[in-house]
């Protein structure tokens, strides 16, 4: 964090991007999915998705006031707003402006800084704001609405999106446009005992699943804008395949062997794969390069572990959707998946002892 | 020929444009030459020649001492002005024992060693005559050669390596030479390959140079027992044990030789030195060195004598161009920072660098860890380096350790890609030598525990052995004392009776 002294040993030729350098394609890979999703969501979302990150930067800079620390670095490397962007992304978008800030704040103090900031913390920030958040404000948090796209008939202007948002003067009715999300509602079908493609057909459609016209968080809707943004990390090898590939293919199996044993009770595999925060989870989220294994082994069995309690999560457990829990569950076995899956050291057997090949010496 | 694929390593721009197509040029003698005695691994050479002496060219003037060293010759002839401590190229800057020679401009040649047959003398020979030129490895390492040439009397070795890879940026001598000198080479090489007793050797150069494989193939065409293989352009392809694993697909054991798996590896510019020893008798006196980098105003191939001053290299090529960032001893993944331009060339230098722009970009601000793994993934021998490096900052150094310290080759890949410029060499070299002293001390106070213990027996067992014969002497005095008594006794009897 400081000037270094003369570095004495090498190398003298640097070829990689800097942190901000990540943060920021990060971002970019982030923009068409979050820009279609404001756009859909209208300005509401977009005041909410504003206020989280400006949020988020507000409480790193008081933080590090606090601590005694230089604020600027810290806020210029981007991962502040990342973290703030993320969460606002998981966000029902019409959500008011103080579960943002409530969000944010736990993040990044509670869920990165009391770890002793960047690179320290055991898990994921923006997906322990959202747990304390589903848990601490269970209706806010699912308060979903039908997407209602800008300058579309019915969207919220800007004074009303203001009262949306922050409360004053008199906004949309909103409770006309109140829904569930797709995961929610075939759940509680399941649970009355319908069969859930029914309760799929009534409500929704394929073609609003695939392109995000459904109701659902801010920025998770839009599964082929994710995977474009997903394709871009892998492009720019931020992140490695490990991960999204054992994840999605770990909710994909499993979903389609219970759709294969009772196909009235299970959702298929293809809806397990484009709805709640399936595409966001597995490129932008589990991914999350602090609070994941560092061997490409160690991947493997976290995005298959984050896969599979996903998919425990949604079927059997209480929520509908269980991206943030399972995630979190995997950071907290990161450490131990570190220590199992090192990789094995040059000249080495797995165990550690020099390998022996046939006797050379005379 | 089927290659193997090595773990991690990393793609840096090469560079080599800038010096690659200059041919070698002699550098004009300088007027004094400061010579180290320390330019090889190992024990330093000692002098003997004093201040005031002559000394010819190819003269010995410091020998070697004990089994892991190497001689050191006069470069040039001339007197010798002074014997004592100069500016090393040593990273921390401190004065070396060096030998200065003023130069008398007459290069008056000692009398050489009359060449060997190599194909008929002894292996033993060739050894010999290696270590007694001086040569050692040429790559950077400066091992003594001929203690890596003798490893066939204690190994069943099949493969000689010979490693013209020059995977670091910027440089280009060995390049050159395999261009200009591909005959002596492949004859060194064979000599090599003779004195190790092997059946067959392999020659291998990275693909982004065609003409030196295209020279090297034809001078080696001639003979069956060399096979010359490109081999991919990935750093750090020309760490010894990386190569041998690329081409044989063994990996070295650790804390163990090539030679454990049957191949010896030596550098293209030190066949080169073995040639001109063994069948010229020249002593290494010499060596091709590449002075390159963006600030360079003429970047070249020079072959220079040993103990040459840095600035007259820089002098030579016609100075800076423009101030340079950084001024590198080596090539810039692994070289070292020049900390002053007296500092003289040793066996060992093989560029001169003076980096200047983006490329030179190392003393940026070191920002936190932020686990993206792309120094495990770089990682050539399979370690995890954000784990060390977060260990040796709590000095830590057991658990830095047993994540596998020791078997880091310390190749900066991994400081290479760091995003947050986390100067991880520098951690490891700081605990390795942290290590290396705690086990000097160690070892210390064990031979000191030992000598002491040894003392304290011999002592008890002269003590005791002193106690033995005094008893000893005791029974035998009280043994003559009783049998005189008796005898007296027996007289007295005979007398009464």
């Amino acid at each position: 964090m400081s000037t270094p002294p003369p570095l004495i040993g090498g190398p003298f030729l640097k070829q990689s991007p800097s942190v901000s350098h990540i943060m920021l394609v990060v971002m970019l890979a982030l923009t068409p999915a979050t820009l279609y999703g404001l756009f859909q969501f209208g300005l509401p979302a977009l005041y909410l998705f504003l206020v989280t990150i400006a949020a988020s930067l507000l409480a790193e800079g008081l933080w590090l006031k606090l601590a005694g620390r230089p604020a600027l670095p810290a806020l210029g490397d981007g991962s502040a707003i990342l973290t703030g962007w993320l969460l606002a992304l998981t966000l029902p978008p019409w959500a008011p402006w103080w579960i943002g800030v409530i969000g944010a704040f736990i993040a990044i103090i509670i869920g990165k800084q009391i770890f002793g900031g960047l690179g320290q913390n055991l898990f994921n920030p923006a997906m322990v704001a959202r747990v304390v958040l589903l848990i601490s404000f269970p209706f806010h948090m699912t308060y979903f609405i039908h997407p209602v796209p800008l300058f579309q008939q019915g969207a919220p202007g800007p004074l009303e999106s203001l009262a949306v948002t922050f409360g004053y003067g008199v906004g949309p009715a909103i409770d006309t446009l109140s829904s569930a999300s797709v995961l929610g509602h075939v759940k509680t079908e399941i649970d009355r005992g319908t069969a859930w493609a029914d309760a799929f057909a009534t409500t929704f459609d394929m073609h609003g699943l695939v392109f995000g016209a459904v109701p659902g968080s801010l920025g998770e809707t839009s599964a082929p804008l994710l995977l474009l943004g997903g394709l871009l990390l892998l492009g720019a090898r931020l992140i490695t395949w490990h991960i999204p590939l054992s994840m999605l293919g770990m909710i994909a199996a499993l979903a389609a062997l219970f759709n294969a044993i009772d196909p009235l009770a299970y959702p298929d595999a293809l809806t397990h794969l484009l709805s709640g925060a399936t595409v966001l989870g597995a490129f932008f989220i589990a991914t999350d390069l602090v609070t994941s294994p560092v061997s490409a082994t160690g991947k493997i069995v976290f995005g298959a572990g984050c896969g599979a309690l996903v998919y425990i999560i949604r079927t059997w457990g209480g929520y509908p959707e269980g991206m943030a829990f399972a995630v979190l569950l995997m950071n907290a076995a990161t450490p131990l998946i570190d220590r199992y899956t090192k990789p094995r050291v040059y000249g080495r057997t797995r165990r550690g002892t020099p390998l022996v090949h046939e006797e050379a010496s005379k | 020929m089927k290659l193997f694929r090595i773990r991690g390593g990393v793609h840096p721009e090469g560079r080599k444009r800038l010096s690659e197509d200059q041919p070698i040029e002699e550098l004009p003698l300088p007027e004094l030459l400061h010579v180290p005695l320390q330019q090889h691994i190992g024990a330093p050479a000692v002098a003997i020649v004093s201040k005031g002496d002559k000394v010819k060219k190819g003269q010995v003037i410091a020998t070697a001492q004990g089994n892991i060293s190497a001689p050191v010759h006069a470069p040039s002839s001339g007197t010798v002005v002074g014997l004592g401590r100069y500016a090393a190229p040593h990273p921390s800057g401190l004065p070396g024992r060096t030998i200065t020679i003023r130069t008398d401009g007459l290069e008056e040649w000692a009398e050489l060693p009359a060449a060997l047959d190599a194909f008929t003398a002894d292996p033993k020979d060739i050894a010999k005559r290696v270590s007694e030129s001086g040569v050692v490895g040429m790559g950077g390492a400066t091992f003594p050669s001929s203690v890596k040439l003798n490893l066939g009397q204690r190994y069943d070795l099949h493969t000689l390596i010979i490693n013209g890879a020059e995977c670091e940026p910027y440089l280009t001598c060995d390049d050159r030479l395999m261009r200009e000198c591909a005959n002596d080479i492949t004859k060194g090489v064979r000599i090599m390959a003779r004195a190790l007793n092997v059946k067959r050797t392999i020659i291998a150069i990275e693909d982004n140079k065609p003409s030196a494989i295209r020279g090297m193939s034809q001078a080696a065409s001639a003979y069956d027992d060399v096979t010359i293989i490109e081999v991919p352009a990935r750093y750090p392809m020309g760490s010894e044990k990386h190569l041998t694993q690329t081409l044989l697909g063994l990996e070295t054991p650790a804390r163990g030789l090539t030679a454990d798996i049957g191949a010896v590896v030596h550098n293209v510019a030190t066949a080169f030195a073995v040639f001109e020893a063994v069948t010229k008798g020249i002593p290494l006196i010499s060596r091709i060195v590449t002075v390159s980098g963006e600030a360079i105003t003429r970047p070249s191939n020079l072959r220079v004598l040993i103990g040459t001053p840095v600035a007259k290299l820089i002098e030579h090529v016609g100075a800076y161009s423009s101030e340079p960032e950084r001024l590198l001893l080596g090539g810039p993944m692994m070289g070292q920072p020049l900390m002053d331009l007296k500092v003289p060339l040793v066996k060992g230098t093989n560029g001169v660098l003076a980096l200047a722009g983006l490329q030179a970009a190392t003393q940026v601000t070191t920002t936190s860890c932020i686990r993206c793994a792309s120094c495990v993934d770089a990682c050539p021998c399979g370690l995890v380096p954000l784990d060390m490096a977060a260990a040796i900052r709590k000095e830590e150094m057991e658990m830095a350790t047993k994540s596998g310290l020791m078997d880091c080759v310390g190749c900066g890949s991994c400081a290479y890609v760091c995003p947050s410029n986390i100067p991880l060499v520098q951690y490891f070299n700081y605990a390795k030598g942290r290590i290396t002293a705690v086990q000097r001390t160690e070892h210390k106070q064990k031979e000191t525990k030992r000598l002491a213990d040894q003392r304290t027996e011999r002592m008890e067992r002269q003590a005791a052995a002193k106690r033995e014969a005094m008893e000893k002497r005791k029974a035998e005095q009280a043994q003559k004392k009783a049998a005189q008594q008796a005898a007296q006794h027996q007289e007295q009897e005979k007398v009464s009776a």
